[in-house]
């Protein structure tokens, strides 16, 4: 099997990896949106807490 | 839990106790993403490159590897949201609480794309993107029940009775799923019946059975790892000043 007849997808390429694309963008955002918020939220949390030890 | 014996009983509740439960996820993580890519590698070479084409549909049909795996954990994530209501109404866990919600965005993630991929897969094949048949319409269904979880927990300011109103939601919304499974038996519809589930003889090939199961259990390790990941980040948003939180900042600072 050649790359482009891989790409090709027998002519459903683009149904094919449409739903791939789309199926890891919203894997990988319901991945990292958690972790980027929490990060966020811990460096609010650690903000406030020097603000209150001042 | 008086039917528990006590020592089970103090595990689980020091299990579950949210700085125990955190340092746990920690530690999981890491083994359960390199599980998870043992499985996706080979599973996605299998699925698009190793498999040969189906006779009737082609290369199209290389949809049916995320398609499949992630209608079947648009199901059980929401069962297993059922059971955690049905604990968290009980025992008033709150951990079961914080996983109910966790998984709820994750399961409308899967349910999403089993709905958009099935969408994908039955233009080429059936001429048509939609059909209001059972299969696809208690799909639809299930999505709105997830996005309603999410949304009621969201509105209710109180998150003890949020948690209480949703677990509710969580288990009367069940009864969808038996529907969604058997539909496609109960019902004429455009959508094939079970290929896999027909265990003394599945309708499907082994080079082609092989790569379903391995991204079925990739999507499960996936599912895993996003709603640690997810419960982690509302743990923390519950109880933003109690001590284990202090702790964790002076130890990041």
């Amino acid at each position: 099997m050649t790359l482009e007849s891989f790409f090709a997808m027998g002519g459903y390429a683009f149904y094919v990896w449409t739903s791939y694309g789309i199926t890891f963008a919203v894997l990988l955002w319901n991945l990292f949106a958690p972790i980027v918020l929490r990060k966020q939220l811990l460096r609010q949390l650690a903000l406030k807490q020097k603000r209150g030890q001042r | 839990m008086s039917f528990i014996p006590a020592p089970l009983s103090r595990f689980f509740h020091r299990t579950a106790s949210p700085p125990h439960f955190y340092a746990l996820a920690d530690k999981l993580v890491p083994w359960l993403t390199v599980l998870f890519l043992l499985l996706l590698i080979p599973g996605l070479y299998g699925g698009l490159v190793a498999a040969p084409a189906d006779y009737q549909q082609g290369d199209s049909y290389r949809i049916i590897y995320i398609h499949v795996p992630a209608a079947w954990m648009s199901l059980f994530i929401y069962v297993l949201m059922a059971v955690m209501g049905g604990i968290a109404l009980v025992w008033r866990m709150k951990l079961a609480e914080v996983m109910l919600i966790s998984s709820a965005p994750i399961g409308a993630g899967f349910t999403f794309v089993a709905l958009v991929t099935g969408s994908l897969w039955g233009k080429p094949m059936w001429g048509t993107w939609w059909v209001w048949d059972a299969r696809l319409t208690s799909e639809l269904i299930l999505l709105f029940l997830y996005l309603g979880v999410t949304s009621l927990y969201g509105a209710i300011e109180d998150k003890r009775s949020a948690a209480r109103a949703v677990s509710i939601l969580a288990l009367v919304g069940v009864v969808n799923i038996p529907i969604i499974h058997y539909s496609v038996e109960w019902w004429n519809t455009l959508h094939q019946g079970p290929t896999v589930s027909k265990m003394d003889k599945p309708s499907i090939h082994i080079s082609m059975l092989i790569p379903l199961l391995l991204m079925a259990g990739a999507f499960k390790l996936y599912y895993a790892i996003a709603v640690l990941q997810s419960a982690k980040l509302e743990l923390i948003k519950r109880e933003p000043s109690a001590q284990w939180v202090k702790s964790l900042l002076e130890n990041k600072a």
